[in-house]
C-alpha cells in the first residue's frame, strides 16, 4: 500500500512536468501577446518593448521555460501579468470555493446517477427504464451553459427558490452544483444501469436469493456494493472533466473559484496564472485519481497493490 | 465409505419412517418467447423421502435444473415460469406460494448448493457474514450467536483453520474450499430438502471426491433428503438411491440406482449409460516409438514474473511448466492429464508460441525459431482446438468465413478454392457444405466443436492439440467428436496433444500420458502402463477419485491429501525441485 502510494506521486511528479511544459509551448506559441494586454492600446513601441524585457518574453523559449520551472521547483508559481499579486495567493483564495463546488457536484451525481441507474436496472424495458435512459442522454448531452441559464431561470428567477449567484450559503451551492453534476449523473446512470444488470445476473445474487434474503436485503447488501465497483475508479476520471466544467459554470453562477480566475486570465492572456491554473488542476486530476484507486482498494478485496 | 446410507433407505422407503417431504404433481415450465409460450418440462412427477437421495440425470436442455430452481421458486422472471401442476411441501403448494412466505422456507427449510463455486459467493464480502446473515435471515439471534452456528457450519464441512475462514474473503479460498462454504451455508439451520445442481462439475476430480463424500456423510448425519442434478452417471453412481432420467423436459425412466444400472429400461438411458468412457487398464499402443519423433521437447519451462515494491523488481515467479521433456510420434495421440493449475494447458500455449518460453521445442528434428515468419511456419503444422467452442468462434462472422480464415491468413488458394476447401472440412466433420453462410450462434455445442476442429483442419496440420476439447460438452456428444477425432487421426496421420483433466476419456482415447503435477511430469508411459500399472502416488489419487458408473463399486479410503496448499509460486532465485525418475517398463517413468 505504501510502496503503491509512492510509486504513483512518483509517477505524478513526471505527469506534472509533462504538463508544464506542454502548457508553457502552447502558451508561447500563441499569437496573443500577453505585453499589449498590459501595455494598452496607446503604448509606445518603446515601452512594449522595456515591458517584455522586464518579463523576461524576449528571451528563447528554452530559457523562459527553464526560468519558470526553476521558479517552479521552489514553489514559486510567478506573479499575475495584470493584477501584480502572486499566483500562489489568488488560487489559494479560490481553491475552497473550486473544491466545495466540486464535492457538491459528486454527491449531486452520484445520489442521481446512481439511483436513476439501479431503478431503471430494476424495471428493465419498462417505460420508467426508457424514461430515466432519455432524462440520463438529455443530461449528457447538454451543454453546461444551457443547462445553467435554464436552472437559473426556473428556480431562481421564476421560482425564487435559490439565489441568483453568489457564493456564501447552501443555498448558494445548489444549482451550480446540479449543473457541474448533471452530466456525470448521465454517465453514472448509463454505467450504473449496465452494471447493476450485469450484477443482478451473478450467480452471488442467485446464491443470496436461496438463502432466503428478502430483496432490499439482496439489493442493498450483495448488489450494490458489487455494482458501484466500476463507477469508483470513474470518479477520479470526473475531476478532469470537473475542472473544464468549472470554467463554465462559475461564470454563470458567479462562483469565485479557480474557474473564473482561469476565464478572465484566458481573455487578457495572463501567462502565470494560466499556468498556475493549469498546474492545480493537472494536480487535482493526478490526487483525485489516486484517491478513487486507493478507494477501490477499499471497496474491493480482490484488488491488490503491488 | 463403502457401507453407505442407500442401502437403508431403499429398502424402506415405504415405511413410515421415511415419509415423503416433497412431491412434484403434473409440474410445467414454460418459457414466453416471441415465437410464443414454449414448454421447458413437461407433467413431471416424483416424490422425495426424508433422508434419501434423489439423482435427477440428464443432459444438457433435460430440464433438470429448471425443475431445481421452480422448487425453490427462483426461475428466471419473468419470461420462465410454472405454467402448471404442484410442488408440495409441508402441506404448502410451492408454486402457489406468496413470496414472503417461499422467502421464509427458502434456505431454511429448503437449501440449494449450485455449480459454480467460484462466483457463488459475494466477491466483497466476508465469508463469516455472508453466513451469519444467512442464519440471522431466519433465526433472530445476536451476531455472536450467529458466529458460533456459522463457525459450527463451516467444522462440520470440513473446513481447515475455520476461525480464520470467517473473516476471510471468497478470493482467498480455493474452488473446493468456496464449495465448502456454500455448502455450510446450505446445512447451517439444518434444511429437510438439499438441492444440489452439479455440486462438482465445476471441481478438480480429487476435489470432487471430497466433496461428493461430504455431502454423503452429512445428508445420513441429519437425515436430509438431497435432490442431486447431475449430468454425470458416475456421481449417480456413488450417490444416489433413486434415480430419475430426463430428457428434453420430460421423465424418460425413475428407478432405484442398482435397478438403473444394471437394467435400464428405456432406450434413451441405455445410451446415455453407454456413451459413459469407462475406465479400465488402459489401451494398448500400436504406435512405432523407434522413428524420430514429430514433436521433441526438451527442458521446457515457461514462469511468470510476479512483480511488487517501489522498483517495481520480480519478487516471486509462477513456474507454470518447469524444465519438461516429452516425444510425440507421428500418428500418435500423446495426452497431458492433470488437475487445474498443473501446467498443462500452458504446455499446448507455448507449442504454440502463445508464451514466451525457455527450452528446445524440435519439429521433426529441427528446433522452432522464434522470429515472427518461423512462429507463422510453426501454426501451419499444428494447430489448437480450445474448450468452450462458443468462445473460440467469432459470432460476427460466418463459419465458412472462420473455415476458411487460415488459408487467407496464410495467403493458400483462391477464394473459389477456399471455398471448395471450407465445404470438404464441413462434409468430412459431419455437417453438410449448405451450412457455410450460418452464424455460430445457430448450431449446437457439439456442432460448434465440430466447425473448430474443421478449422483447425483447413491447414492440414500435421499436430492438433485439443486443450480440454471435449469437457464441455454432454457424454453423448462427447462420444460422437471423440470418435470423429480418432476417425480423423487415421485418415489423415496426424498426432494428437490431447489435454484434459478426465481420467477415464484419457484411458480410452490416448496412446501414450503424461501426468503432470506442478508444472512437472509425474508419470508417463503408454496408456496400458499408466493406467494398469499406476507407481506415482498422484496417479493414483486421480485414478481413484474418478467416478466410476458402477453402483456397486466398493470404495477405499481415501488416502488424505496435505499437499493441497502446495503452489507453483516460488520466491525469486528460488527454483522447484527438478524431479528425477526411475524406469519401471519400457517408456514407462515415474518420479521418485
Amino acid at each position: 500500500m505504501f510502496a503503491f502510494v509512492v510509486k504513483r506521486l512518483i509517477q505524478s511528479v513526471f505527469i506534472l512536468l509533462g504538463v508544464s511544459f506542454i502548457t508553457f509551448a502552447l502558451l508561447y506559441l500563441l499569437p496573443a501577446d500577453p505585453v499589449r494586454q498590459i501595455a494598452g492600446r496607446s503604448a509606445t513601441a518603446e515601452t512594449v518593448a522595456n515591458i517584455r524585457a522586464q518579463l523576461g518574453l524576449d528571451k528563447p523559449f528554452i530559457v523562459q521555460y527553464a526560468r519558470y520551472f526553476g521558479n517552479l521547483v521552489q514553489g514559486d508559481l510567478g506573479r499575475s501579468y495584470l493584477q501584480k499579486t502572486e499566483v500562489s495567493t489568488l488560487i489559494a483564495s479560490r481553491l475552497p470555493a473550486s473544491l466545495l463546488l466540486m464535492l457538491g457536484a459528486i454527491v449531486c451525481e452520484l445520489v442521481l446517477g446512481i439511483t436513476m441507474g439501479v431503478v431503471a436496472a430494476l424495471r428493465r424495458g419498462t417505460v420508467t427504464d426508457n424514461s430515466l435512459m432519455m432524462a440520463s442522454f438529455i443530461g449528457v448531452s447538454a451543454p453546461q451553459f444551457v443547462v445553467g441559464l435554464l436552472m437559473l431561470y426556473v428556480f431562481a428567477v421564476q421560482l425564487r427558490w435559490f439565489p441568483i449567484g453568489g457564493y456564501g450559503t447552501f443555498a448558494h451551492m445548489v444549482l451550480p452544483s446540479i449543473t457541474l453534476g448533471i452530466l456525470g449523473s448521465g454517465w453514472y446512470s448509463r454505467m450504473m444501469r449496465s452494471s447493476m444488470i450485469d450484477v443482478l445476473r451473478q450467480d452471488f445474487i442467485r446464491t443470496a436469493r436461496a438463502k432466503g434474503l428478502g430483496r432490499m436485503r439482496v439489493l442493498m447488501r450483495h448488489a450494490l456494493p458489487n455494482a458501484v465497483l466500476p463507477i469508483i475508479a470513474m470518479i477520479g476520471i470526473d475531476v478532469g472533466i470537473f475542472m473544464g466544467g468549472i470554467v463554465v459554470v462559475e461564470s454563470v453562477f458567479g462562483w469565485p473559484g479557480i474557474g473564473q480566475l482561469a476565464w478572465q486570465a484566458i481573455q487578457r492572456v495572463d501567462i502565470p496564472i494560466i499556468m498556475g491554473v493549469t498546474l492545480v488542476s493537472a494536480c487535482a486530476i493526478v490526487i483525485g485519481n489516486l484517491v478513487a484507486d486507493i478507494a477501490s482498494l477499499f471497496a474491493d478485496p480482490r484488488i491488490k497493490v503491488r | 465409505m463403502s457401507m453407505r446410507a442407500k442401502t437403508n433407505s431403499v429398502t424402506s422407503v415405504v415405511t413410515d419412517e421415511h415419509p415423503t417431504v416433497l412431491s412434484v404433481r403434473q409440474l410445467d415450465i414454460s418459457v414466453r418467447t416471441e415465437a410464443g409460450i414454449l414448454p421447458l418440462v413437461q407433467s413431471l412427477n416424483f416424490d422425495l423421502k426424508r433422508g434419501e437421495t434423489l439423482a435427477i440425470a440428464g443432459e444438457s436442455g433435460s430440464g433438470k435444473s429448471l425443475t431445481s430452481l421452480a422448487i425453490m421458486g427462483l426461475l428466471p422472471p419473468p419470461a420462465v415460469h410454472v405454467a402448471g401442476g404442484q410442488i408440495i411441501f409441508d402441506d404448502f403448494d410451492l408454486t402457489k406460494l406468496p413470496e414472503s412466505k417461499m422467502q421464509r422456507l427458502r434456505g431454511d427449510r429448503i437449501a440449494m448448493i449450485f455449480q459454480e463455486p467460484m462466483t457463488a459467493l459475494n466477491p466483497v464480502m466476508r465469508i463469516g457474514d455472508q453466513l451469519t446473515e444467512a442464519i440471522r435471515a431466519h433465526e433472530p439471534m445476536s451476531g455472536r450467536a450467529a458466529r458460533i452456528r456459522a463457525l459450527e457450519a463451516l467444522k462440520a464441512v470440513r473446513l481447515t483453520e475455520p476461525e480464520r475462514r470467517l473473516k476471510q474473503f471468497p478470493h482467498e479460498l480455493s474452488g473446493g474450499m468456496r464449495q465448502r462454504v456454500v455448502i455450510a451455508m446450505a446445512i447451517a439451520l439444518r434444511p429437510d430438502v438439499m438441492i444440489a445442481d452439479e455440486p462438482t462439475t465445476a471441481l478438480d476430480v480429487t476435489v470432487q471426491r471430497e466433496v461428493l463424500d461430504l455431502l454423503r456423510i452429512l445428508t445420513t448425519e441429519m437425515g436430509m433428503a438431497l435432490i442431486l442434478i447431475t449430468h454425470d452417471m458416475g456421481v449417480v453412481a456413488e450417490m444416489a438411491d433413486r434415480v430419475l432420467i430426463m430428457q428434453k423436459g420430460q421423465l424418460v425412466e425413475e428407478a432405484d440406482v442398482r435397478t438403473l444400472f444394471a437394467a435400464p429400461q428405456m432406450p434413451y438411458t441405455r445410451k446415455l449409460l453407454s456413451s459413459v468412457p469407462r475406465m479400465g487398464k488402459g489401451r494398448q499402443s500400436t504406435v512405432d516409438t523407434s522413428m524420430q519423433p514429430l514433436i521433441s521437447v526438451r527442458d521446457l519451462q515457461v514462469t511468470y514474473d510476479l512483480r511488487g515494491g517501489i522498483l517495481d523488481r520480480v519478487q516471486a515467479r509462477v513456474h507454470a511448466v518447469e524444465k519438461i521433456n516429452f516425444d510425440i510420434f507421428s500418428g500418435e495421440t500423446f495426452a497431458v492429464v492433470g488437475e487445474s493449475g498443473c501446467g498443462k494447458s500452458t504446455v499446448a500455449r507455448a507449442l504454440t508460441g502463445l508464451v514466451p518460453h525457455k527450452g528446445i521445442i524440435k519439429f521433426e528434428g529441427q528446433p522452432i525459431l522464434r522470429d515472427r515468419a518461423s512462429q507463422l511456419a510453426n501454426t501451419r503444422v499444428m494447430q489448437m482446438v480450445f474448450q468452450d467452442p462458443m468462445a473460440a468462434l467469432n459470432g460476427r462472422m460466418t463459419v465458412g468465413d472462420l473455415v476458411r480464415e487460415p488459408l487467407v491468413i496464410h495467403n493458400i488458394g483462391t477464394p473459389q478454392s477456399r471455398t471448395d476447401r471450407a465445404a470438404e472440412l464441413f462434409e468430412r466433420v459431419g455437417l453438410g457444405a449448405e451450412v457455410l453462410d450460418r452464424y455460430p450462434h445457430e448450431f449446437s455445442g457439439g456442432q460448434r466443436q465440430r466447425i473448430c476442429i474443421a478449422r483447425a483442419l483447413a491447414l492440414n496440420p500435421k499436430l492438433i492439440i485439443a486443450d480440454e476439447s471435449v469437457s464441455a460438452l454432454d457424454v453423448s456428444v462427447q462420444a460422437t467428436v471423440l470418435e470423429l477425432l480418432q476417425e480423423l487421426k487415421a485418415e489423415l496421420n496426424m498426432s494428437y496433444l490431447f489435454i484434459s483433466h478426465d481420467m477415464a476419456v484419457v484411458e480410452n482415447f490416448a496412446d501414450r500420458v503424461a501426468v503432470m503435477y506442478l508444472g512437472q511430469i509425474v508419470e508417463t508411459g503408454s496408456s496400458a502402463q499408466v493406467f494398469g500399472n499406476p507407481q506415482h502416488q498422484y496417479t493414483r489419487r486421480l485414478i481413484a477419485a474418478a467416478p466410476f458408473p458402477d453402483p456397486d463399486r466398493v470404495f477405499l479410503p481415501r488416502e488424505d491429501s496435505e499437499d493441497d496448499l502446495r503452489s507453483p509460486i516460488m520466491a525469486k532465485g528460488q527454483t522447484p525441485k527438478r524431479l528425477k525418475y526411475c524406469s519401471i517398463d519400457e517408456g514407462h517413468l515415474v518420479a521418485i
